[in-house]
């Protein structure tokens, strides 16, 4: 940890519209040094535009951005210590993955050949084919090996698994761990597959229609909802006080999940009581989080098919 | 053996899968624990949360640390958890155990004929704990 005190990345009432559409209204974040950090939302909820701001890549129609302290516009020497791989990563035509590597190991000051070299065998990545003819998932492949190769300070991956098998995803997993422990760095990570990565996550951002819903360590997240289940009058009255995140019921059974942490005197009421209490994995309660937010806000003038 | 789930804090998992181990003598008192990092690549989770579980044990001086050699299992650390467990027992098991017993409709004396035969069983499978 360099500068425990200094975030990474810092944003401030950040707005963004395309026309009449709003992609991010008023976004404030810090995103501390040498986590890893999942950003996580439905499609058009933002994420892209957020991490091409984060990344000093795109431009915010208001609001402030501060990459190590400093403003990455005015600043040449920001841009090399952030490597952004996007979702349809663009790489000229006729290059190959063995001259994309290598253009990437010129850009970035920290690119450890050794690294991508693994990587290319644990991917058997063709590494002389044109880029233009290689499959989604070994497209996604160079994007992994560059993201993780660069060791930049600032990496951010937007849903980077497109076309990888289950295999291929945990290797990157896996590697990510690995090298992340060796030589930690800030991560962000957005992702539809919460499940498959939420262990990896210290820390998570959950967007929805352009704004922060959650902002919240992964560790506290999980334990902060429960499910009550049982005869739907004593479900009731259990859980008065608390918000209500979801409702399922069958007859004259209810499930209810609710936000909150129960302490030992609650577990034993609802024991009493002849109700269950079980835990909601993180998936679920980011699910559940973001319904419930749109339960509560009406759609305003934001589109959903907003990429 | 990768039992983390996705529901509770990740590091209290860890704690306890260590307190586990020590508990049943696979890590004993005084060996070098796994480094957080091997923690980390094991369960695959991120390493800052494998440390915190480990020094969640330090803390509790279950664990100590040796400057620039790693964490160990403290002396008495094995006998520390059996109690902290044991008075844990009741809470745990035992009263679950007996509202499931009464919803079922088996009485005091049913119960203590089964807890007794499934004692023997146990002890003829040859507990860890004497």
């Amino acid at each position: 940890m360099r500068h425990p005190s200094e975030p990474a990345i810092e944003v401030r009432n950040l707005k963004k519209s395309f026309r009449d559409v709003t992609a991010l209204d008023g976004v404030t974040l810090a995103l501390e040094p040498d986590r890893i950090y999942g950003l996580l939302g439905r499609n058009g909820a933002g994420k892209t535009t957020l991490m091409s701001i984060l990344t000093g890549q795109g431009f915010p129609s208001s609001g402030e951005v501060l990459i190590h302290g400093t403003d990455p516009y005015e600043n040449d020497g920001t841009l090399a210590r952030i490597c952004f791989i996007r979702e349809s990563q663009k790489y000229p035509e006729d290059f190959t993955p063995a001259q994309a590597f290598k253009a990437a190991a010129l850009f970035f000051a920290h690119w450890d050949q050794e690294l991508a070299d693994g990587l290319v065998a644990d991917f058997a990545l063709p590494l002389t084919r044109r880029i233009k003819k290689l499959s989604r998932g070994q497209l996604s492949a160079v994007g992994v090996i560059i993201g993780m190769a660069s060791r930049a300070e600032i990496t951010v991956f937007d849903e980077p698994y497109l076309g990888l098998d289950a295999v291929a995803r945990q290797i990157f997993y896996d590697r990510l761990v690995e090298d992340f422990a060796r030589h930690p760095r800030t991560i962000v990570l957005s992702s539809h597959l919460i499940d498959e990565i939420a262990n990896l996550l210290e820390h998570v951002v959950v967007i929805d229609k352009g704004r922060i819903l959650l902002d919240e360590d992964a560790d506290s997240l999980r334990g902060s909802a429960v499910a009550v289940t049982g005869n739907r009058e004593a479900v009731e009255g259990f859980i008065g006080g608390y918000r209500v995140l979801h409702r399922d019921a069958l007859g004259s059974l209810a499930s209810v999940t609710i936000q909150g942490r129960l302490g030992q005197t609650q577990r034993s009421m609802a024991a009493e009581l002849g109700l269950e209490l079980s835990p909601v994995p993180l998936q679920q309660l980011v699910v559940r989080t973001t319904m419930a937010a749109q339960a509560e806000t009406p759609l305003e003038n934001h589109q959903e098919a907003l990429k | 053996m990768s039992a983390i789930d996705d529901s509770r804090p990740i590091f209290i998992q860890i704690a306890e899968l260590v307190e586990s181990e020590i508990v049943a003598g696979t890590m004993a008192e005084e060996t070098q624990v796994p480094s957080t990092n091997e923690f980390a690549a094991y369960y695959r989770i991120n390493p800052a949360t494998a440390a915190k579980g480990v020094n969640l044990l330090v803390e509790r001086g279950i664990l100590y640390k040796k400057r620039g050699i790693g964490m160990f299992v403290s002396s008495g650390a094995r006998e520390k958890l059996l109690q902290i467990r044991r008075s844990a027992f009741q809470v745990q098991y035992i009263q679950p155990l007996a509202r499931e017993a009464r919803k079922l409709g088996i009485d005091g004396d049913q119960l203590s004929d089964m807890v007794r035969q499934s004692l023997a069983a146990a002890a003829a499978e040859g507990s860890v704990i004497q």
